[in-house]
Protein backbone atom coordinates (compact mmCIF):
# COMPACT_ATOMS: atom_id res chain seq x y z
CA UNK A 1 0.00 0.00 0.00
CA UNK A 2 3.04 2.40 0.14
CA UNK A 3 2.99 2.58 -3.57
CA UNK A 4 0.27 5.46 -3.21
CA UNK A 5 1.42 8.96 -1.96
CA UNK A 6 -1.83 9.44 -0.11
CA UNK A 7 -1.19 6.23 1.76
CA UNK A 8 2.23 7.51 3.13
CA UNK A 9 1.05 10.87 3.53
CA UNK A 10 -2.13 9.19 5.69
CA UNK A 11 0.96 7.20 7.24
CA UNK A 12 3.31 9.60 8.49
CA UNK A 13 0.56 11.98 9.42
CA UNK A 14 -1.89 9.89 11.39
CA UNK A 15 1.51 8.80 13.00
CA UNK A 16 2.43 12.41 14.24
CA UNK A 17 -0.92 13.49 15.54
CA UNK A 18 -1.42 10.20 17.65
CA UNK A 19 1.99 10.62 19.06
CA UNK A 20 1.03 14.30 19.76
CA UNK A 21 -2.75 13.10 21.02
CA UNK A 22 -1.40 10.07 23.07
CA UNK A 23 0.64 12.44 25.02
CA UNK A 24 -0.95 15.62 25.44
CA UNK A 25 -4.50 13.46 25.95
CA UNK A 26 -3.04 11.81 28.88
CA UNK A 27 -2.68 14.66 30.79
CA UNK A 28 -6.00 15.76 29.89
CA UNK A 29 -7.14 12.71 31.20
CA UNK A 30 -5.00 12.91 34.45
CA UNK A 31 -6.49 16.43 34.91
CA UNK A 32 -10.02 15.17 34.26
CA UNK A 33 -10.54 17.97 31.39
CA UNK A 34 -11.02 15.69 28.60
CA UNK A 35 -14.53 17.41 28.25
CA UNK A 36 -12.28 20.21 27.56
CA UNK A 37 -10.97 18.85 24.51
CA UNK A 38 -14.43 17.99 23.25
CA UNK A 39 -15.77 21.25 24.04
CA UNK A 40 -12.28 23.06 21.77
CA UNK A 41 -13.08 20.29 18.50
CA UNK A 42 -16.61 21.83 18.65
CA UNK A 43 -15.27 25.75 18.82
CA UNK A 44 -12.71 24.92 16.15
CA UNK A 45 -15.29 23.59 14.17
CA UNK A 46 -16.58 27.04 14.04
CA UNK A 47 -13.23 28.64 13.20
CA UNK A 48 -12.91 26.30 10.70
CA UNK A 49 -16.01 26.62 8.15
CA UNK A 50 -15.75 30.29 9.05
CA UNK A 51 -12.23 30.55 7.76
CA UNK A 52 -13.45 28.56 4.17
CA UNK A 53 -16.18 30.89 4.30
CA UNK A 54 -13.57 33.59 4.19
CA UNK A 55 -11.52 32.16 1.76
CA UNK A 56 -8.79 31.33 4.27
CA UNK A 57 -7.72 27.77 5.19
CA UNK A 58 -10.14 25.75 7.06
CA UNK A 59 -6.94 24.60 9.42
CA UNK A 60 -5.58 27.80 10.28
CA UNK A 61 -9.38 28.86 11.17
CA UNK A 62 -9.67 25.95 13.66
CA UNK A 63 -5.99 26.79 14.87
CA UNK A 64 -7.22 30.69 15.79
CA UNK A 65 -10.14 29.35 17.25
CA UNK A 66 -9.22 26.72 19.54
CA UNK A 67 -6.48 28.48 20.80
CA UNK A 68 -8.44 31.48 21.61
CA UNK A 69 -10.88 29.21 23.36
CA UNK A 70 -8.04 27.35 25.10
CA UNK A 71 -6.60 30.65 26.44
CA UNK A 72 -9.96 31.45 27.65
CA UNK A 73 -10.80 28.35 29.08
CA UNK A 74 -7.43 28.54 31.49
CA UNK A 75 -8.13 31.95 32.74
CA UNK A 76 -11.77 31.41 33.81
CA UNK A 77 -10.41 28.57 35.33
CA UNK A 78 -12.90 27.04 38.58
CA UNK A 79 -15.32 29.63 37.46
CA UNK A 80 -16.34 26.85 34.22
CA UNK A 81 -16.33 24.08 36.69
CA UNK A 82 -19.82 23.07 37.40
CA UNK A 83 -21.22 25.27 34.71
CA UNK A 84 -22.80 22.22 32.26
CA UNK A 85 -25.14 23.84 30.79
CA UNK A 86 -23.56 26.98 30.22
CA UNK A 87 -20.98 25.53 28.57
CA UNK A 88 -22.94 23.44 26.36
CA UNK A 89 -25.10 26.03 25.34
CA UNK A 90 -21.82 27.54 24.10
CA UNK A 91 -20.58 24.11 22.73
CA UNK A 92 -23.86 23.93 20.87
CA UNK A 93 -24.08 27.68 19.19
CA UNK A 94 -20.35 26.92 17.89
CA UNK A 95 -21.86 23.80 15.92
CA UNK A 96 -24.54 26.00 15.07
CA UNK A 97 -22.94 29.18 13.79
CA UNK A 98 -20.58 26.16 12.16
CA UNK A 99 -23.41 24.96 9.87
CA UNK A 100 -24.73 28.20 9.04
CA UNK A 101 -21.28 29.38 7.62
CA UNK A 102 -21.18 25.91 5.65
CA UNK A 103 -24.63 26.81 4.33
CA UNK A 104 -23.21 30.28 3.34
CA UNK A 105 -20.31 28.46 2.03
CA UNK A 106 -22.48 25.54 -0.11
CA UNK A 107 -20.06 23.37 0.78
CA UNK A 108 -19.87 19.77 -0.68
CA UNK A 109 -21.51 17.18 2.11
CA UNK A 110 -17.73 15.41 1.74
CA UNK A 111 -16.00 18.36 3.00
CA UNK A 112 -18.42 18.74 6.13
CA UNK A 113 -18.17 14.75 6.69
CA UNK A 114 -14.32 15.60 6.59
CA UNK A 115 -14.16 17.75 9.07
CA UNK A 116 -16.79 16.49 11.20
CA UNK A 117 -15.12 12.79 10.78
CA UNK A 118 -11.92 13.46 9.53
CA UNK A 119 -9.84 12.78 5.96
CA UNK A 120 -6.48 11.33 6.71
CA UNK A 121 -6.50 9.91 3.40
CA UNK A 122 -6.76 13.48 1.87
CA UNK A 123 -3.72 14.96 3.57
CA UNK A 124 -1.62 17.10 1.35
CA UNK A 125 2.41 17.74 1.75
CA UNK A 126 1.39 21.03 2.92
CA UNK A 127 -0.79 20.10 6.24
CA UNK A 128 1.92 17.37 6.52
CA UNK A 129 4.20 20.05 7.09
CA UNK A 130 2.09 22.28 9.10
CA UNK A 131 0.68 19.19 11.68
CA UNK A 132 4.16 18.14 12.16
CA UNK A 133 4.90 21.52 13.03
CA UNK A 134 2.54 22.23 15.48
CA UNK A 135 3.34 18.54 16.54
CA UNK A 136 6.64 19.97 17.72
CA UNK A 137 5.71 22.89 19.04
CA UNK A 138 3.31 21.25 21.06
CA UNK A 139 5.22 19.14 22.62
CA UNK A 140 8.34 21.03 23.72
CA UNK A 141 5.99 23.38 25.40
CA UNK A 142 4.57 20.70 26.90
CA UNK A 143 8.43 19.43 27.87
CA UNK A 144 8.84 22.67 29.34
CA UNK A 145 6.30 22.99 31.30
CA UNK A 146 5.58 19.25 32.49
CA UNK A 147 6.87 19.37 36.42
CA UNK A 148 4.72 22.02 36.99
CA UNK A 149 1.60 20.56 35.61
CA UNK A 150 1.94 17.31 36.82
CA UNK A 151 2.35 19.13 40.20
CA UNK A 152 -0.11 21.57 39.79
CA UNK A 153 -2.60 18.51 38.75
CA UNK A 154 -2.35 16.50 41.65
CA UNK A 155 -1.71 18.52 44.47
CA UNK A 156 -2.68 22.06 43.79
CA UNK A 157 -2.84 23.97 47.16
CA UNK A 158 0.48 22.91 47.65
CA UNK A 159 1.64 23.98 44.37
CA UNK A 160 0.60 27.08 45.10
CA UNK A 161 2.03 27.12 48.66
CA UNK A 162 5.69 26.81 46.54
CA UNK A 163 5.13 29.49 44.58
CA UNK A 164 3.69 27.94 41.06
CA UNK A 165 0.83 30.17 39.70
CA UNK A 166 -2.36 27.77 38.96
CA UNK A 167 -3.55 30.01 36.67
CA UNK A 168 -0.27 30.37 34.11
CA UNK A 169 -0.03 26.65 34.37
CA UNK A 170 -3.48 25.96 33.08
CA UNK A 171 -3.61 28.70 30.45
CA UNK A 172 -0.32 27.04 29.24
CA UNK A 173 -1.81 23.63 29.21
CA UNK A 174 -4.86 24.11 27.34
CA UNK A 175 -2.87 26.23 24.58
CA UNK A 176 -1.24 22.95 24.48
CA UNK A 177 -4.15 21.07 24.19
CA UNK A 178 -5.74 22.97 21.44
CA UNK A 179 -3.20 22.76 19.04
CA UNK A 180 -3.25 19.37 19.82
CA UNK A 181 -6.98 19.38 19.05
CA UNK A 182 -6.77 21.09 16.37
CA UNK A 183 -4.46 18.79 14.84
CA UNK A 184 -6.30 15.73 15.95
CA UNK A 185 -9.43 17.00 13.55
CA UNK A 186 -7.81 16.31 10.76
CA UNK A 187 -6.86 12.60 11.15
CA UNK A 188 -10.30 11.69 12.77
CA UNK A 189 -12.36 14.76 12.78
CA UNK A 190 -14.16 17.44 15.13
CA UNK A 191 -16.56 14.63 16.75
CA UNK A 192 -14.40 11.92 17.49
CA UNK A 193 -10.57 13.49 18.63
CA UNK A 194 -11.82 11.33 22.15
CA UNK A 195 -10.70 8.43 20.50
CA UNK A 196 -7.26 9.87 20.18
CA UNK A 197 -6.97 11.67 22.84
CA UNK A 198 -8.66 10.48 25.45
CA UNK A 199 -9.47 6.89 25.06
CA UNK A 200 -5.49 5.47 24.95
CA UNK A 201 -4.21 7.93 27.37
CA UNK A 202 -7.31 6.77 29.95
CA UNK A 203 -5.86 3.08 28.59
CA UNK A 204 -2.05 3.48 30.04
CA UNK A 205 -3.59 4.88 33.49
CA UNK A 206 -5.35 1.82 33.83
CA UNK A 207 -2.15 -0.25 32.95
CA UNK A 208 0.77 2.16 34.20
CA UNK A 209 1.47 3.43 37.79
CA UNK A 210 4.58 5.43 37.15
CA UNK A 211 4.74 8.80 34.58
CA UNK A 212 6.98 8.03 32.52
CA UNK A 213 5.90 4.85 30.99
CA UNK A 214 2.15 5.70 31.58
CA UNK A 215 3.25 8.81 29.12
CA UNK A 216 5.25 6.15 26.60
CA UNK A 217 2.08 3.61 26.84
CA UNK A 218 -0.80 6.18 25.31
CA UNK A 219 1.65 7.32 22.73
CA UNK A 220 2.25 4.06 21.43
CA UNK A 221 -1.64 3.17 21.95
CA UNK A 222 -2.84 5.92 20.03
CA UNK A 223 -0.07 5.48 17.58
CA UNK A 224 -1.07 1.82 17.00
CA UNK A 225 -4.70 2.91 16.84
CA UNK A 226 -4.09 5.21 14.14
CA UNK A 227 -1.38 3.24 12.11
CA UNK A 228 -3.34 0.24 12.14
CA UNK A 229 -6.68 2.01 11.34
CA UNK A 230 -5.14 3.12 8.51
CA UNK A 231 -4.11 0.14 7.13
CA UNK A 232 -7.24 -1.60 8.23
CA UNK A 233 -8.84 1.31 6.25
CA UNK A 234 -7.04 0.37 3.15
CA UNK A 235 -7.92 -3.04 2.76
CA UNK A 236 -11.40 -3.11 3.52
CA UNK A 237 -12.56 0.37 2.00
CA UNK A 238 -14.45 1.27 5.47
CA UNK A 239 -13.65 4.68 7.07
CA UNK A 240 -10.38 5.11 9.13
CA UNK A 241 -12.09 7.45 11.65
CA UNK A 242 -14.28 3.52 12.52
CA UNK A 243 -11.08 1.68 12.71
CA UNK A 244 -9.74 3.96 14.67
CA UNK A 245 -12.55 4.18 17.13
CA UNK A 246 -13.08 0.63 17.19
CA UNK A 247 -9.60 -0.04 17.95
CA UNK A 248 -9.98 2.35 20.77
CA UNK A 249 -12.85 0.52 22.63
CA UNK A 250 -10.75 -2.29 22.09
CA UNK A 251 -7.65 -0.81 23.55
CA UNK A 252 -9.61 0.44 26.18
CA UNK A 253 -11.48 -2.17 27.26
CA UNK A 254 -8.30 -4.51 27.77
CA UNK A 255 -6.63 -2.04 29.75
CA UNK A 256 -9.89 -2.55 31.89
CA UNK A 257 -9.12 -5.87 32.38
CA UNK A 258 -6.07 -5.90 33.18
CA UNK A 259 -6.27 -3.72 35.79
CA UNK A 260 -8.99 -6.20 37.50
CA UNK A 261 -6.22 -8.58 37.12
CA UNK A 262 -3.85 -7.21 38.77
CA UNK B 1 4.93 20.32 78.05
CA UNK B 2 6.25 22.84 76.34
CA UNK B 3 8.30 23.92 79.75
CA UNK B 4 9.88 20.72 80.08
CA UNK B 5 11.21 20.82 75.46
CA UNK B 6 10.68 23.83 74.16
CA UNK B 7 12.99 26.06 75.96
CA UNK B 8 16.60 24.78 75.46
CA UNK B 9 14.98 24.57 71.56
CA UNK B 10 14.04 28.16 71.84
CA UNK B 11 16.96 29.46 72.41
CA UNK B 12 19.39 27.62 70.41
CA UNK B 13 17.84 28.74 67.59
CA UNK B 14 17.04 31.87 68.42
CA UNK B 15 13.60 31.56 69.82
CA UNK B 16 10.28 32.08 67.54
CA UNK B 17 9.01 29.80 65.02
CA UNK B 18 6.03 32.27 64.56
CA UNK B 19 4.85 35.77 65.11
CA UNK B 20 2.15 37.46 64.39
CA UNK B 21 1.97 41.05 65.01
CA UNK B 22 -1.60 43.02 65.46
CA UNK B 23 -2.42 40.86 62.22
CA UNK B 24 -5.87 41.31 60.78
CA UNK B 25 -7.16 38.35 58.06
CA UNK B 26 -10.27 39.46 56.08
CA UNK B 27 -11.76 36.75 53.63
CA UNK B 28 -15.09 37.26 51.60
CA UNK B 29 -15.75 40.57 53.76
CA UNK B 30 -15.67 38.17 56.95
CA UNK B 31 -12.80 38.71 59.63
CA UNK B 32 -11.58 35.49 60.77
CA UNK B 33 -8.86 37.48 62.82
CA UNK B 34 -8.52 41.20 64.40
CA UNK B 35 -5.53 42.48 65.70
CA UNK B 36 -4.01 39.12 66.34
CA UNK B 37 -0.57 38.85 68.30
CA UNK B 38 0.66 35.91 69.17
CA UNK B 39 4.25 33.89 69.18
CA UNK B 40 4.71 29.97 68.81
CA UNK B 41 8.63 29.08 70.11
CA UNK B 42 11.09 26.64 68.08
CA UNK B 43 9.98 22.99 68.42
CA UNK B 44 6.66 23.43 69.94
CA UNK B 45 3.68 21.30 68.61
CA UNK B 46 0.67 23.43 68.57
CA UNK B 47 -2.73 21.89 67.82
CA UNK B 48 -5.30 24.40 65.86
CA UNK B 49 -8.39 24.20 66.61
CA UNK B 50 -12.21 26.01 66.26
CA UNK B 51 -15.59 25.96 65.12
CA UNK B 52 -16.30 25.38 61.54
CA UNK B 53 -15.28 28.29 59.52
CA UNK B 54 -12.82 30.06 61.81
CA UNK B 55 -10.12 29.87 59.91
CA UNK B 56 -7.99 27.72 60.66
CA UNK B 57 -7.11 26.67 57.07
CA UNK B 58 -6.89 30.29 56.38
CA UNK B 59 -4.51 30.89 58.94
CA UNK B 60 -2.28 28.30 57.47
CA UNK B 61 -2.28 29.57 54.02
CA UNK B 62 -2.01 33.18 55.34
CA UNK B 63 1.54 31.73 56.79
CA UNK B 64 2.11 30.59 53.30
CA UNK B 65 1.87 34.09 51.74
CA UNK B 66 -1.31 33.23 50.21
CA UNK B 67 -4.27 34.75 51.82
CA UNK B 68 -3.08 38.86 51.84
CA UNK B 69 -3.24 40.56 55.56
CA UNK B 70 -5.61 43.49 56.15
CA UNK B 71 -3.13 44.74 58.61
CA UNK B 72 -0.03 44.04 60.78
CA UNK B 73 2.48 41.30 60.01
CA UNK B 74 3.49 37.89 60.00
CA UNK B 75 7.21 36.45 60.58
CA UNK B 76 8.86 32.68 60.48
CA UNK B 77 11.42 32.15 62.16
CA UNK B 78 12.49 36.26 62.21
CA UNK B 79 12.03 36.29 57.96
CA UNK B 80 8.54 37.88 56.40
CA UNK B 81 6.17 35.38 54.74
CA UNK B 82 6.98 34.98 51.13
CA UNK B 83 5.36 32.72 48.66
CA UNK B 84 7.08 29.71 48.42
CA UNK B 85 9.03 29.81 51.55
CA UNK B 86 11.30 26.38 51.55
CA UNK B 87 10.97 26.81 55.63
CA UNK B 88 7.48 25.56 55.65
CA UNK B 89 6.32 22.20 55.29
CA UNK B 90 2.63 22.04 53.95
CA UNK B 91 0.31 19.93 53.84
CA UNK B 92 -3.33 21.03 52.64
CA UNK B 93 -6.22 19.51 53.64
CA UNK B 94 -6.55 16.09 52.21
CA UNK B 95 -8.25 15.61 48.81
CA UNK B 96 -10.87 12.85 47.73
CA UNK B 97 -9.40 12.72 44.08
CA UNK B 98 -6.05 11.96 45.74
CA UNK B 99 -7.44 8.31 46.56
CA UNK B 100 -8.10 7.33 43.00
CA UNK B 101 -5.01 8.47 41.84
CA UNK B 102 -2.89 4.91 40.41
CA UNK B 103 0.19 6.58 41.03
CA UNK B 104 3.03 5.04 42.52
CA UNK B 105 3.66 6.62 46.06
CA UNK B 106 7.33 7.56 45.42
CA UNK B 107 6.67 9.31 42.52
CA UNK B 108 4.11 11.55 44.21
CA UNK B 109 6.41 12.20 47.20
CA UNK B 110 9.40 12.86 44.61
CA UNK B 111 6.72 15.68 42.46
CA UNK B 112 6.51 18.31 45.19
CA UNK B 113 10.65 17.86 45.35
CA UNK B 114 11.08 20.31 42.42
CA UNK B 115 7.77 20.72 40.91
CA UNK B 116 8.19 24.66 41.32
CA UNK B 117 10.42 24.09 38.61
CA UNK B 118 9.63 24.12 34.80
CA UNK B 119 11.37 21.22 32.71
CA UNK B 120 10.84 17.74 32.21
CA UNK B 121 10.23 15.84 35.22
CA UNK B 122 13.11 13.81 36.43
CA UNK B 123 14.55 12.80 39.74
CA UNK B 124 18.62 13.20 40.23
CA UNK B 125 20.54 11.50 42.81
CA UNK B 126 19.86 14.26 45.25
CA UNK B 127 16.52 14.42 44.50
CA UNK B 128 16.07 10.66 45.10
CA UNK B 129 18.04 10.59 48.24
CA UNK B 130 16.19 13.50 49.51
CA UNK B 131 13.00 11.21 49.08
CA UNK B 132 15.12 8.09 50.77
CA UNK B 133 15.43 10.38 53.50
CA UNK B 134 11.98 11.21 54.27
CA UNK B 135 11.03 7.75 53.53
CA UNK B 136 12.70 6.44 56.51
CA UNK B 137 11.93 9.42 58.65
CA UNK B 138 7.69 8.00 58.45
CA UNK B 139 8.91 4.77 58.12
CA UNK B 140 6.99 4.50 54.62
CA UNK B 141 9.45 2.59 52.03
CA UNK B 142 7.04 -0.21 51.37
CA UNK B 143 4.08 1.92 51.32
CA UNK B 144 6.03 4.45 48.46
CA UNK B 145 6.21 1.24 45.96
CA UNK B 146 2.24 0.98 45.73
CA UNK B 147 -0.01 3.56 43.79
CA UNK B 148 -1.88 5.71 46.22
CA UNK B 149 -5.33 4.46 45.12
CA UNK B 150 -4.26 0.85 46.86
CA UNK B 151 -3.22 2.67 50.04
CA UNK B 152 -5.83 3.16 53.24
CA UNK B 153 -6.60 6.85 54.67
CA UNK B 154 -3.63 6.65 57.69
CA UNK B 155 -1.26 5.15 54.80
CA UNK B 156 -1.90 7.93 52.24
CA UNK B 157 -1.31 10.87 55.22
CA UNK B 158 2.31 8.78 56.38
CA UNK B 159 3.17 9.75 52.52
CA UNK B 160 1.41 12.98 52.38
CA UNK B 161 3.25 13.60 55.83
CA UNK B 162 6.79 12.71 53.95
CA UNK B 163 6.34 14.78 51.21
CA UNK B 164 5.86 17.81 53.17
CA UNK B 165 9.11 16.66 55.19
CA UNK B 166 11.05 17.57 51.62
CA UNK B 167 13.64 20.08 51.57
CA UNK B 168 14.04 19.84 55.67
CA UNK B 169 11.43 22.86 57.07
CA UNK B 170 11.54 24.16 60.23
CA UNK B 171 8.13 24.66 60.12
CA UNK B 172 4.92 22.53 59.33
CA UNK B 173 1.38 23.30 59.25
CA UNK B 174 -0.57 20.53 58.97
CA UNK B 175 -4.44 21.04 57.37
CA UNK B 176 -6.76 18.42 59.30
CA UNK B 177 -4.72 15.56 58.42
CA UNK B 178 -7.07 13.52 61.16
CA UNK B 179 -10.17 14.31 58.45
CA UNK B 180 -12.02 11.05 58.02
CA UNK B 181 -9.52 8.66 59.84
CA UNK B 182 -10.97 6.11 61.98
CA UNK B 183 -9.55 6.82 65.56
CA UNK B 184 -6.84 3.71 65.20
CA UNK B 185 -5.53 5.78 62.36
CA UNK B 186 -6.18 9.28 63.88
CA UNK B 187 -3.72 7.60 67.06
CA UNK B 188 -1.40 6.18 64.50
CA UNK B 189 -0.26 9.83 62.41
CA UNK B 190 -0.77 11.91 65.83
CA UNK B 191 2.19 9.61 67.33
CA UNK B 192 3.65 9.73 63.98
CA UNK B 193 3.71 13.63 63.85
CA UNK B 194 5.28 13.88 67.19
CA UNK B 195 7.80 11.56 66.53
CA UNK B 196 8.99 13.58 63.67
CA UNK B 197 8.43 16.70 65.16
CA UNK B 198 10.66 15.17 68.07
CA UNK B 199 13.50 14.15 65.94
CA UNK B 200 13.79 16.86 63.97
CA UNK B 201 13.38 19.52 66.64
CA UNK B 202 10.39 21.06 63.89
CA UNK B 203 7.77 22.97 65.19
CA UNK B 204 4.27 21.87 63.86
CA UNK B 205 0.82 23.41 63.95
CA UNK B 206 -1.55 20.87 63.58
CA UNK B 207 -5.18 21.87 62.67
CA UNK B 208 -7.86 19.71 63.70
CA UNK B 209 -11.77 19.46 64.19
CA UNK B 210 -11.11 17.32 68.04
CA UNK B 211 -9.08 18.09 70.61
CA UNK B 212 -8.55 14.84 72.56
CA UNK B 213 -7.07 12.46 69.75
CA UNK B 214 -4.32 15.66 69.83
CA UNK B 215 -4.14 16.02 74.04
CA UNK B 216 -1.16 13.52 74.39
CA UNK B 217 0.80 15.13 71.90
CA UNK B 218 0.58 19.17 71.76
CA UNK B 219 2.38 21.73 73.79
CA UNK B 220 0.29 24.36 73.27
CA UNK B 221 -3.34 25.12 71.75
CA UNK B 222 -4.54 27.91 69.38
CA UNK B 223 -8.14 28.21 69.69
CA UNK B 224 -9.71 30.24 66.40
CA UNK B 225 -13.13 31.86 66.96
CA UNK B 226 -15.20 34.49 66.25
CA UNK B 227 -12.42 36.81 64.61
CA UNK B 228 -10.08 36.50 67.72
CA UNK B 229 -7.45 33.82 68.65
CA UNK B 230 -6.09 32.53 72.20
CA UNK B 231 -2.75 30.51 72.38
CA UNK B 232 -1.84 28.65 75.75
CA UNK B 233 -1.75 25.46 77.35
CA UNK B 234 -4.38 23.03 77.35
CA UNK B 235 -5.39 24.25 81.11
CA UNK B 236 -5.24 27.67 80.27
CA UNK B 237 -7.49 27.70 76.70
CA UNK B 238 -9.80 25.24 77.19
CA UNK B 239 -12.24 27.11 79.72
CA UNK B 240 -15.03 28.40 80.12
CA UNK B 241 -14.30 31.55 79.83
CA UNK B 242 -12.36 31.63 77.15
CA UNK B 243 -14.44 29.09 75.13
CA UNK B 244 -17.53 31.03 75.75
CA UNK B 245 -15.52 34.19 73.94
CA UNK B 246 -14.36 32.39 71.14
CA UNK B 247 -17.57 30.41 70.63
CA UNK B 248 -19.91 33.79 71.39
CA UNK B 249 -22.47 31.58 73.36
CA UNK B 250 -22.12 30.20 76.93
CA UNK B 251 -19.66 26.93 76.96
CA UNK B 252 -19.01 24.51 79.34
CA UNK B 253 -16.07 22.19 79.95
CA UNK B 254 -16.44 18.86 80.86
CA UNK B 255 -13.19 16.60 81.40
CA UNK B 256 -13.96 12.75 81.81
CA UNK B 257 -11.19 10.14 81.99
CA UNK B 258 -8.23 12.17 80.80
CA UNK B 259 -10.56 13.28 78.18
CA UNK B 260 -12.24 16.67 77.31
CA UNK B 261 -15.41 17.58 76.08
CA UNK B 262 -16.13 21.24 75.16
CA UNK B 263 -20.40 21.83 75.28
CA UNK B 264 -22.82 24.06 73.75
CA UNK B 265 -26.23 23.14 76.27
CA UNK B 266 -26.04 19.60 75.71
CA UNK B 267 -24.52 19.30 72.71
CA UNK B 268 -20.90 18.30 72.40
CA UNK B 269 -19.66 21.40 69.76
CA UNK B 270 -16.21 19.75 68.19
CA UNK B 271 -18.10 16.39 67.80
CA UNK B 272 -21.17 18.72 66.69
CA UNK B 273 -20.08 21.46 64.48
CA UNK B 274 -22.91 21.45 61.91
CA UNK B 275 -25.51 21.52 64.69
CA UNK B 276 -24.41 25.15 65.00
CA UNK B 277 -24.18 26.67 61.72
CA UNK B 278 -26.94 28.46 62.00
CA UNK B 279 -26.06 30.22 65.31
CA UNK B 280 -24.74 33.94 65.03
CA UNK B 281 -22.16 33.11 66.90
CA UNK B 282 -20.59 30.42 64.96
CA UNK B 283 -19.60 32.87 62.71
CA UNK B 284 -22.24 34.45 60.54
CA UNK B 285 -23.90 32.18 59.18
CA UNK B 286 -21.10 31.68 56.70
CA UNK B 287 -19.17 28.58 58.09
CA UNK B 288 -20.57 26.43 55.66
CA UNK B 289 -18.43 28.07 52.77
CA UNK B 290 -15.41 28.31 54.20
CA UNK B 291 -13.74 24.67 54.71
CA UNK B 292 -14.60 24.13 51.45
CA UNK B 293 -13.21 27.40 49.45
CA UNK B 294 -10.06 26.50 49.11
CA UNK B 295 -10.73 22.57 48.48
CA UNK B 296 -10.55 23.66 44.62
Amino acid sequence: MFEYDFMVNAFAASGIIAVLAGIVGYFLVMREQTFAGHALSHVGFTGATGAALIGVSPLWGMIAFTLAAGLSMGALGERLAGRDVAIGVVLSLSLGCGLLFLHFFTAYATQITALLFGNVLGVTHTTLAILAGIAVASLVALGAIMRPLVFATLQPELAEAKGVSLRVVSMLFLTIAALAVAACTQIVGVLLVFTLMVGPAAAAQNISTRLRSGIALAAAFALAQAWLGVTLAFYTDWPTSFWITALAALVYLASLLARRRS
Amino acid sequence: MIEAMAPAMASARGGCALELERVTIALGGRTILADTDLTVGAGEFVGVLGPNGAGKTTLLRAILGLVPLAHGTIRIAGEPIARGNPGIGYMPQVRSALAGRRLRGRDFIAMAADGHRWGLPRTDAATRAEVERVLDLVDGHALAERPLSELSGGERQRLLLAQCLLGQPRLLLLDEPLISLDPNHQRGVVELVRRVQRELGITVLFSAHELNPLLSALDRVLYLGNGSAALGTVDEVITRPVLSRLYGSPIDVMRVNGRIFVMSGDVEVEKHDHAHEGEPGAGNGHVHSHGHTHDV
